[in-house]
């Protein structure tokens, strides 16, 4: 491969995108001494790990290959939960630079964690998703993902500055602010969730600027699923191009993998973040090319190593060449997930939350349903309740302040502004059997 | 004299008030007068009607949810002027209302307003103090 064609459109080659182009040899040779490496440490420091390896008479010499990952115990999201919050953690505190979290299942969030080293790698593989969506020094980014506890503000920022582009921390929301420094500043490229962007469009078109007049030429979106159809209307509306990106905080936050200039599939950073697809029924890996579902292992985490980590995302590895030359694997992009998470404007929830928010408002816990619906290409949840004689008044105030409490507790719980519909008792359908409460109404899965 | 109010919870989808009122009808039981209050995906329907209890009886075995409430009906002289005399009474005597609506049962004569108070015990004590004709119960149904 000519080193020219190591540009994904960008006036330059950023010498930290060569691991994207490593040959394959080389690649699996420092993934497995990577990987021996880690579960050496994850045995070492981490009770969890040890104690679920000790079960299968397996230790860290075990890994002789890359197929051995193979055999070692998955980890998934309960194990952060049950030792919330720091009892994965490898590192003693005073080597922890950074604490982030994100919301867990129970109201308790998932918390993760990162070394000074942690922190370069991960502002290393944001470098390179801003180098694949062709951001370079000179350009002006404005980081529109959230700043704070959430993975994606900062993990943005970092790369940024390390790729040396001029960052404009506005982070979400104040979408006139937005739109205002989008046109004085100048910018040429914007990160945001796809839903937010939209928001953004159509926010533009009300005060009368046209986003394809700027010089703003490229977006990068991410923490939700978002479809082709949205992908198109976003690179119309605003006249960019529009890059995907994947992660989840407790891999390292975004920057597990990301579109390049070919935009078909995502390049998985498999130098540090080691992926299999399994069968989400029986756990077994299968091939390259078959779907099923996302296992991610933290190549060279310091701070709270993943072993096999269960993404609950379905999607399938790439391993033919990409028109762009990279040689790290693609994976597709992301459409559906193997659990009853539902990922809302970026938000993690699970039917179980809306649940507790109901509870907490009343103490009885009325009939409902959550209905997932696809709108301009994006998820939208809505709450239905029936309103049953314990929760009926005569007055329209009284019903109206019943739906702004329900929906109010809600939003304690899980952050969403979510419609929530009153609706007349025995209204709502019942599924027979098991209590069906997330009835999905999106046309396509993908 | 209270009266009993029968309300009900309405979504706001076609067919819905038919259903109600036909369920009322099938029990034989008459609507004299309604109120509907609407928001946007709801609204709520209130009704004197000549028998409460088997009127909520009735729409419960529809589907619908049904609650009783105390309300009280005060004549007002059906001309210019009558219903703000009614108001500026309750206002002096201090009284919330909640909501309210009216019917005319002789157009040119009398109207009757009903009231929903917040305090009906105390409503009814002072609208009866001051000399406002509350009307009783039956009288308002054969009206």
């Amino acid at each position: 491969m000519l080193r020219e064609n190591w540009n994904d459109g960008g006036p330059g080659f950023h010498p930290v995108s060569s691991s994207d182009y490593l040959p394959a040899a080389q690649l699996r040779d420092l993934q497995l001494r990577r990987l021996q490496s880690i579960v050496g440490r994850a045995y070492a420091h981490v009770p969890l790990f040890r104690e679920r390896m000790d079960a299968r008479s397996l230790t860290p010499a075990s890994i002789e290959s890359l197929a051995d990952l193979g055999g070692l115990p998955f980890t998934v999201k309960a194990d952060l939960r049950d030792t919330y919050p720091f009892g994965l953690f490898a590192s003693p505190m005073s080597e922890i630079v950074r604490l982030h979290a994100s919301s867990g299942t129970t109201g308790k969030p998932i918390v993760v964690a990162y070394t000074q080293e942690d922190i370069q790698v991960w502002s290393s593989v944001m470098l390179r998703t801003f180098a694949a969506a062709g951001i370079s020094r000179g350009d002006i980014v404005q980081n529109a993902f959230g700043y704070g506890l959430f993975t994606g503000g900062l993990g943005a920022h970092y790369g940024l500055e390390a790729i040396g582009a001029t960052v404009v921390p506005v982070s979400g929301g104040n979408t006139d602010r937005q739109v205002m420094l989008l046109r004085d500043f100048k910018v040429n490229a914007i990160c945001a969730t796809p839903s937010y962007f939209l928001h953004l469009i159509e926010r533009a078109v009300e005060l009368g600027i046209d986003l394809r007049e700027l010089p703003l030429r490229a977006g990068v979106f991410g923490a939700e699923p978002w479809t082709p159809a949205m992908r198109q209307r976003i690179e119309a509306d605003a006249g960019i191009k529009a890059f995907d990106i994947y992660g989840l905080s407790e891999i390292i936050g975004p920057g597990v993998a990301a579109e390049c200039s070919a935009q078909d599939g995502l390049h998985v950073f498999e130098d540090h973040f080691y992926p299999e697809i399994i069968d989400p029924e029986t756990g077994a890996v299968l091939p390259d090319g078959e779907e099923g579902e996302l296992v991610l292992t933290t190549l060279s985490k310091r701070a709270m190593p993943m072993i096999r980590y269960r993404t609950r995302d379905i999607t399938r590895l790439v391993a033919e060449p990409c028109a762009c030359g990279r040689t790290i694997r693609r994976m597709q992009r992301v459409g559906r997930r193997s659990d009853d998470m539902m990922i809302i404007h970026g938000i993690n929830v699970f039917p179980s939350q809306i649940e507790a928010a109901l509870l907490a408002v009343e103490g009885a816990l009325p009939h409902y349903r959550i209905v997932l619906r696809r709108e301009h290409g994006l998820d939208q949840m809505q709450v239905e309740i029936e309103v049953s004689p314990e929760f009926f008044s005569d007055r329209i105030g009284a019903m109206e302040e019943l739906r702004r409490r329900i929906a109010h507790s809600i939003h304690n719980v899980t952050g969403l502004n979510v419609p929530v519909r009153l609706a007349e008792p025995h209204s709502l359908p019942r599924s027979e059997g098991k209590a069906k409460r997330v009835w999905d109404e999106r046309q396509d899965s993908q | 004299m209270k009266i009993s109010q029968l309300s009900t919870f309405i979504e706001n989808r076609s067919g819905r008030l038919r259903a109600a009122c036909e369920a009322l009808a099938a029990s034989g039981i008459n609507i004299h007068t309604l109120c509907l209050a609407d928001s946007r995906d709801f609204g709520i329907l209130r009704l004197i009607v000549a028998d409460p209890p088997a009127g909520k009886a009735a729409l419960e075995a529809a589907g619908y949810v049904a609650q009783l409430t105390e309300v009280l009906a005060v004549e007002v002289p059906d001309s210019a002027g009558g219903l703000a005399r009614v108001l500026a009474t309750t206002d002096a005597a201090g009284l919330d209302i909640e909501y309210m609506y009216a019917f005319s049962t002789a157009p040119g004569q009398q109207a009757v307003v009903i009231f929903r108070f917040s305090d009906p015990d105390r409503a009814l004590a002072e609208l009866q103090r001051r000399g406002l004709n509350v009307v009783e119960p039956v009288k308002l149904l054969q009206g």
